[in-house]
């Protein structure tokens, strides 16, 4: 009993020492203790009465280690018991493993004691807030209350009550003690404590009134808790990669992670438009649908038969591959198809619909909760003190990045510094903005060059279309794409070399560039177009030259096709009068003649070909990449780092010297393949699944070769806010790849003799389709009262009223925030 | 957490018992600490070790190594991040950050690449800018307010275990 005592004394003591909240009294022995107990006279008295009880009972030692602790709860003051509660919950939270790992074996009594006690200091308080004698009636029933679990005496309601009332406040107390900065020992043995005093009067609450109910109850809870606790461990495990993005993070700092965490954002984004488009309407096809070779739209035709298996059709996405599943041509316009009547043009429609429509959605929430956490943005109001103290970056790990940590918060210093002493000094403010008036003005040149440039090489490639392409050489033949490319890579140099006359903050200077950029492409985008366009119009009929952007709208093939088409329509009923002819009368009924459909000429199918030179795209987009990857940074990783040794000059700092992580150039690619995928999808729904497999290997590449090749960079800029540029002008992209689709479901017609659409004049048709057969007529008739122009205006109006009325309201929030910032500070001033 | 006492034994194998269930009180020295990988190239490690420490002097037990990691992990409160980041920062644990401890943290912060002009400079700004109460050095509330407006705070606190 005395050893026990006293190693318990002696841990009590270890834990008010490391506390740090020395009362100034002597650690006694228990006994001494308890008959110091002071402050709480009460208390005193019910403890000697529990000492009594105590001593009464024959009962597990815990009791009397309770009293010993009550009594060390006395003396302790009141602010300690916020304290412990706190400590109990923290540790509980964090390191409950531990607690039952390390501590139980060490712990042992000793820590149960402890628990006890806090317990019993709890119980303490409680009893302090409410009457005298009240409480006393507690102490002793909470003690006997402990005490029925051998004695079997009733307890009342009221304690009850109060008991749980403690217990819930323990639970508190251990969901809590995570957030007090205490030492561990505290926290644990305060956690230890709370435990077991919820554990054992949680089973004495129940005791008496449907104890075993209670129990289980209790029981469920804490398993459902420790469920969902490691439920979020497994979570936390599957994120898929997350472990190869710590490393880089290590490495190269957060900028360049938010890189690969965007990429595998992306990468989720497109795995559910991939679930979306196979399961529902590649693998309906495949299972359902009539086989390959049944139709005429699904065998490949007799002429391109023979080299149809060719790797390099293949590889072209033609021959077989262009009739299968992958493309839009193969589908049939059947209204249902196989035993579950499924509704293949249908869902067809809705699954394209359905994807744009979920990468808004998604896209837009993103933006939102990055907006969000932004916190209001831009608060310049701790500048510096946030430099000195969070810039920082304690995720690093390894000492090359180290060093250019150190150089770049030296160099933001140093930036800021300089800001301030401008600020303080307001010189030539007209000589910055002529300079950036004049930047500007060098850059709207070099885009109207460019675009220019592009317009006078494409009419130059009609004009070699016309004479025909094999008077010439490659050149001539790859001229625009070569074009193209070569604007692609100079101009954004050149706009470089602009902004460096504008003087910009690193961080505004890298929007503006990746906005001339993007108004680069852009650009060259639409003047190819219009270029395109006009040619189209005057000769439909003559085979362009296809190159990258011409896919970006279809209607030039559309049109094409529908002239191409016409002409196929009417040698159709001519091949097919010819077959009669050959052998019966005409005019006479006859049963239909059976014809291999590899014989039956084919109408134009330009959704296919669309589709088709999509994937190309995306195809040589992704071989691009990775050549550039493996050559860009690779080769020149291995030439620097051999050919150091007997090379003139240092490699190393000199010119080639390792490529750092291009970060926006990267996300630019990544943003534009996104808007690829989203304008082919419709036609060829094999892109989201090509573009999974893309992005799953290019994540592993570019970490290898990041990790392998390329040296952190020296400007280790933040991340933070760049964020939401990023996902704007994804959005912006989305918008602008969305309008062909949605141009020609509304306005062209299908191809006739192909894909799930054939046969109506409009795509959407489908829909009133469905609504007619597959709907009860009321049901057509309220969308038809619905579509109504007349309640679809004035709903456009409410929501446009809406979102005036949302914006109005924020940005009055917005000014509140400054005004009240501003008061802050001027309070700040004045005191 | 045994990974944790399998980094705290690695350290000092011939010192660190396998077994706690005793509560042996063993302390590992901050040289031996402040080598492993993860606070090595940290600026701030001899503080970070030193405010974890018990005793004051920058030996952890293996009680304060587990508390250390688990406030720099990411399951710690913002608060409590902001309680300890207060503590390492305070080079003179006089419970304020002075003028001082500002100047030695710029210094460790660019390894003492600045101009003594530039570091006033600095120094004036963030008393200014942080200081609420007007004592010329900066309290803990005033520490907090400013670190929770900061959006980059949790992220670069963070650790893996």
């Amino acid at each position: 009993d005395g050893s026990d005592d006293n190693e318990e004394g002696s841990a009590v003591e270890n834990e008010e020492n490391a506390k740090g909240t020395d009362k100034g009294k002597k650690r006694a022995t228990p006994r001494t203790r308890r008959a110091h107990a002071r402050g709480r006279d009460r208390h005193g008295d019910e403890d000697d009465e529990d000492d009594e009880g105590g001593m009464r009972r024959a009962g597990p030692r815990r009791h009397r280690s309770r009293r010993r602790g009550r009594a060390a709860g006395n003396e302790t003051g009141d602010s300690d018991m916020e304290p412990t509660k706190a400590r109990k919950n923290q540790a509980n939270q964090e390191s409950k493993e531990d607690d039952e790992e390390d501590e139980d074996e060490k712990g042992g009594k000793s820590g149960k004691g402890k628990n006890e006690k806090k317990g019993d200091k709890k119980s303490d308080k409680k009893g302090k807030k409410e009457k005298a004698n009240k409480k006393k009636k507690d102490k002793k029933k909470s003690g006997s209350g402990s005490d029925s679990e051998s004695e079997e005496e009733p307890i009342t309601e009221e304690e009850l009550a109060k008991l749980k009332e403690e217990v819930e406040e323990k639970k508190k107390l251990i969901a809590t003690l995570r957030n007090k900065p205490w030492k561990m020992k505290k926290k644990l043995s305060v956690l230890k404590e709370a435990q077991l005093f919820v554990e054992k009067f949680e089973g004495a609450l129940g005791k008496g009134k449907g104890k075993k109910f209670y129990a289980y109850k209790v029981m469920m809870t804490k398993k459902w808790m420790k469920f969902q606790r490691d439920f979020e461990n497994f979570k936390t495990a599957c994120i898929p990669w997350e472990m190869k993005i710590k490393e880089i993070e290590s490495h190269f700092g957060s900028s360049v992670a938010s890189y690969f965490i965007f990429l595998r954002w992306m990468y989720g984004i497109n795995m559910i438009l991939f679930g979306l488009t196979f399961g529902l309407v590649m693998v309906p096809e495949a299972l359902m649908g009539k086989p390959y070779g049944s139709l005429p739209r699904k065998t490949v035709p007799r002429a391109e038969e023979a080299t149809a298996m060719n790797f390099a059709t293949l590889w072209d996405f033609s021959g077989f591959a262009q009739y299968s599943v992958l493309f839009y041509g193969y589908y049939n316009n059947q209204r249902t198809i196989g035993w579950l009547k499924f509704r293949m043009p249908l869902s067809y429609f809705l699954v394209g619909v359905g994807s744009i429509g979920y990468s808004f959605m998604i896209v837009t929430r993103t933006m939102a909760k990055n907006a969000n956490d932004d916190g209001g943005g831009d608060d310049t109001s701790f500048n510096f003190s946030w430099k000195m103290f969070t810039s920082w970056d304690y995720l690093i790990g390894n000492p090359e990045t180290a060093d250019n940590k150190f150089a770049s918060i030296t160099t933001s210093f140093k930036e800021a510094i300089v800001e301030e002493q401008e600020s303080r000094k307001e010189e030539n403010i007209h000589l910055t903005r002529f300079l950036r008036v004049l930047a500007n003005f060098l850059a709207l040149c070099t885009l109207a060059g460019s675009g220019y440039l592009i317009f006078f090489v494409v009419r130059r490639s009609q004009q070699f279309a016309l004479e025909g392409l094999e008077n010439y050489g490659w050149w001539e033949r790859n001229e625009v794409n070569t074009v193209m490319s070569l604007l692609g890579m100079f101009c954004p140099t050149l706009f470089d070399v602009i902004s460096s006359l504008e003087n910009y903050h690193p961080r505004i200077a890298l929007r503006w560039q990746l906005g001339r950029i993007f108004a680069l492409f852009l650009g060259n985008l639409y003047t190819f177009i219009i270029a395109l366009m006009d040619e189209i119009n005057l000769k439909a009929r003559y085979f362009l030259p296809f190159t990258m952007f011409d896919r970006l709208l279809g209607n030039t093939e559309a049109l094409q096709s529908l002239e191409e088409e016409k002409i196929v329509k009417y040698n159709m009923t001519i091949w097919e009068a010819s077959l009669y002819n050959g052998t019966i009368p005409e005019n006479s009924t006859a049963p239909p003649i059976q014809v291999d459909p590899a014989d039956v000429p084919r109408g134009p199918c330009w959704e296919t070909m669309v589709g088709q030179e999509f994937v190309r795209l995306t195809v040589s987009d992704m071989m691009t990449t990775y050549i550039t990857i493996l050559i860009g940074d690779f080769l020149r990783a291995v030439f620097v780092r051999f050919f150091n040794y007997c090379w003139c000059w240092d490699l190393e700092y000199g010119f080639p010297s390792y490529s750092e992580f291009d970060i926006s150039g990267n996300v630019l690619g990544l943003i534009f393949n996104q808007g690829m995928i989203w304008m082919g999808s419709f036609y060829a729904p094999c892109l989201p699944a090509i573009n999974v497999f893309r992005l799953h290997t290019s994540m592993y590449l570019q970490c290898w070769a990041v990790m392998c090749c390329n040296v952190p960079q020296e400007r280790v800029f933040k991340a933070s806010r760049s964020n939401n540029f990023y996902m704007a002008m994804l959005l912006f992209i989305l918008f602008l790849s969305t309008l062909p689709a949605v141009y020609t479901i509304v306005s062209i017609p299908p191809s006739f003799d192909c894909g799930p659409f054939s046969g109506k004049t409009r795509m959407f048709e489908v829909i009133s389709e469905t609504l007619e057969h597959d709907f009860p007529s009321w049901f057509g008739k309220v969308f038809g009262y619905a579509s109504n122009p007349g309640l679809i205006l004035p709903f456009i109006l409410l929501m446009v009223l809406s979102i005036y009325y949302l914006n109005a309201t924020s940005k009055s929030y917005k000014e509140a925030n400054l005004e009240l910032k501003k008061k802050l500070q001027s309070v700040r001033i004045e005191n | 957490v045994y990974r944790l006492h399998g980094r705290y034994y690695e350290m000092a194998p011939n010192v660190v018992p396998m077994d706690y269930t005793k509560d042996p009180d063993v302390k590992l020295p901050m040289q031996l600490i402040i080598n492993m990988p993860e606070l090595k190239e940290n600026p701030f490690k001899e503080r970070i070790v030193a405010s974890f420490s018990e005793d004051g002097e920058g030996s952890l037990s293996f009680n304060d190594f587990v508390d250390m990691f688990s406030v720099l992990s990411e399951m710690a409160p913002r608060e409590l991040k902001a309680i300890y980041a207060f503590k390492i920062y305070d080079f003179n644990t006089d419970n304020f950050i002075c003028k001082a401890d500002l100047e030695k943290t710029l210094n460790k912060l660019t390894r003492e690449e600045l101009t003594a002009e530039e570091i006033t400079l600095v120094c004036e700004k963030v008393i200014e800018e942080a200081d609420m109460d007007g004592d010329g050095k900066l309290g803990f509330a005033d520490f907090e307010n400013m670190i929770s407006k900061a959006p980059d705070f949790l992220r670069y606190y963070f650790k893996k275990n």
